[in-house]
């Protein structure tokens, strides 16, 4: 009765009996492998420590080595020992940290002024509909243009000193931060208005009560961003005209083949840099841990 | 057996007061992509008691959640009145507790902050607010986690403090939309007993929508029956069963043959759309006119 109920098979086409069969033996001919270890045992904190100063180290000194056995050319490349004689001539007569107080302060004003002015006009988006969906193909055209080629423009404007260097930073950070924010209310939960508009909350309560510390984590999450675009922000304005600033500085050095200079004053805006990133790390962290509490 | 000389509640007497809530003739129906409209909600009619606790069953698609968001004035119906303590309120928020599916606790706020939420909406400080919330909390199962996050909470715990949150907005009626869908059944049951006691001290007026008979059931003093596409209430019946009720109850046989009934509806509401009338079971077009 079977073989009647079965659609005919030509002779020799594999069946699925004959599959069954097959897997059947497969399993007991394969031997399971040995356990191995899953993950590498974590190093000790020390020895990173000392493998990454190696490492400095190991660059450093095959620099000046290349240096002296001929095989580096200093006037290109500089070495190690002058730009460490440099940097202490720099330092002493107090050059470096006039310079780098002005980038500092020109960094900090464009990081400042660019995220919070892109957090409120991101925010604001939230308000109308028609509003964002106007002004928003006119930010993405605005980040799409490369802003570092307006810098001669906005020297000119704006003059040599600090304004213009704050200018700078802040339009390469505000772009960037109403994208961010503008994602981040469009990300918003929902289910969380309707809950606050169910309690008949007004508007400006569902803004205040939810939407603002929906955004936070986006705007702390973007900070680290941000303030390495302030930091290039100033030194590009620095470049295209200044009368102080790191960037000044490393531009006046290479007009007069001052390489050593020129490493003193890219090591410091590294260090500066580093510095920053640090500080506004902790700042993220804090803001997510004791204000937005998602973590 | 669902005989309407039956009080649900023999302390409570509400038969003769006038209805806290009617849905009146209320339809609802969407635009749908092809230019024509899709009914969501048709011809909803229903009418609560103070204090009772009635639940709403059906499958997915009858139109619950959109009923829901109707008596929450979140949503204004097509057609039909909806009268709150005698007055029509079609679209006006904030007249009633609503609980969504999902606890939808604010992550950035403590559980006594999430709790007096909707007092704090409605104007009062916060400092009064909490002080009239913690004794609540730590009566209510919630002691030493009043300056927790949400995020350092169980599921069940999450629920309970939406709950509190929904029951603390002060309104005479509250709105559960499966509340505790996606609990283990463990924390389910003791959810329960603790809604149960909750309602028995606040004296609130309960809509309760879920998919589990049981539940409907043991919770319930009556339960409509919905179907789907198009969205109607197809019957309703009444729960006789004493309260307070234990959780036992559920192997009793009246307990047992009302839900082989509802069961029933509920299959005639995945396949036909008709009315059912059945000895025990009065249909809607039999009690609600």
């Amino acid at each position: 009765m079977a073989t009647l109920v079965k659609p005919p098979t030509a002779e020799g086409q594999p069946t699925s009996e004959g599959s069954l069969q097959e897997l059947a033996t497969l399993r007991r001919t394969t031997t399971p492998p040995m356990r191995r270890r899953r993950s590498e045992k974590e190093p000790r904190g020390w020895v990173v420590a000392a493998l990454r100063l190696g490492v400095v180290v190991i660059a450093l000194v095959g620099w000046e080595l290349g240096v002296r056995a001929g095989l580096v050319d200093p006037f290109f490349w500089s070495q190690p020992s002058s730009i460490w004689e440099t940097g202490v001539i720099a330092f002493r007569s107090g050059d470096i940290l006039a310079n780098a107080r002005f980038t500092f302060t020109s960094t900090v004003l464009g990081f400042i002024i660019g995220v919070l002015g892109g957090v409120a006009i991101g925010l604001s988006f939230w308000w109308s509909r028609a509003y964002a969906l106007t002004a928003e193909p006119l930010v993405i055209a605005f980040e799409a243009m490369p802003k570092l080629a307006l810098a001669p423009i906005v020297v000119l404007v704006l003059g040599l000193g600090m304004t213009s260097k704050v200018a700078m930073a802040t339009a390469l950070v505000i772009v960037i931060q109403i994208l961010n924010t503008y994602s981040a209310v469009k990300a918003v939960d929902k289910d969380l208005t309707t809950l606050m508009y169910s309690l008949g909350a007004s508007r400006w309560q569902v803004f205040v009560k939810v939407v603002v510390p929906s955004i936070l984590p986006w705007v702390a999450s973007s900070l680290r961003v941000a303030i390495g675009l302030a930091l290039t922000g100033a030194i590009v304005g620095e470049y295209i005209g200044s009368n102080a600033g790191l960037g000044r500085m490393i531009q006046y050095a290479g007009s007069t083949y001052d390489i050593a200079l020129i490493w003193v004053g890219v090591f410091t805006l590294a260090a500066l840099s580093m510095a920053l990133y640090l500080v506004v790390s902790w700042f993220e962290k804090r803001l997510l841990s004791n204000i937005t509490h998602t973590r | 057996m669902a005989s309407t000389l039956t009080s649900p509640r023999p302390d409570v007497d509400t038969s003769a007061a006038p209805p806290q809530l009617v849905i009146d003739q209320v339809h609802r129906s969407f635009p749908n992509p092809e230019g024509g409209t899709v009914d969501a909600l048709v011809d909803a009619n229903l009418s609560v008691r103070p204090g009772e606790f009635i639940s709403l069953i059906g499958p997915s698609g009858c139109g619950k959640s959109t009923l829901f968001n109707l008596i929450a004035g979140l949503d204004a119906p097509s057609s039909g009145r909806i009268v709150i303590d005698g007055v029509d309120r079609a679209g006006q928020q904030g007249l009633v507790g609503y609980m969504l599916q999902k606890d939808l606790l604010l992550p950035w706020r403590t559980v006594v902050e999430n709790v007096v939420l909707g007092l704090e909406i409605s104007g009062v400080r916060k400092k009064a607010a909490q002080a009239i919330a913690r004794p609540l909390l730590t009566t209510y199962g919630l002691a030493g986690f009043e300056n927790r996050y949400p995020h350092q909470l169980s599921g069940g715990m999450k629920q309970r403090v939406a709950l509190l949150r929904t029951i603390l907005f002060n309104r005479d009626i509250i709105l559960l939309d499966e509340p505790f869908g996606a609990l283990d059944a463990q924390t389910r049951e003791q959810m329960q007993e603790w809604l149960l006691d909750l309602w028995d001290d606040f004296h609130k007026t309960v809509l309760f929508v879920t998919h589990d008979i049981d539940e409907a059931i043991y919770l319930s003093d009556r339960v409509f029956v919905m179907s789907a596409r198009p969205g109607r209430i197809i019957a309703e019946f009444e729960v006789p069963l004493s309260r307070p009720r234990k959780p036992s109850v559920v192997t009793s046989p009246e307990f047992v043959a009302l839900k082989a009934d509802a069961r029933e509806l509920l299959n005639g509401a995945h396949t036909t759309h008709t009315t059912h009338t059945t000895s025990s079971l009065s249909s809607q077009e039999g009690t609600v006119a």
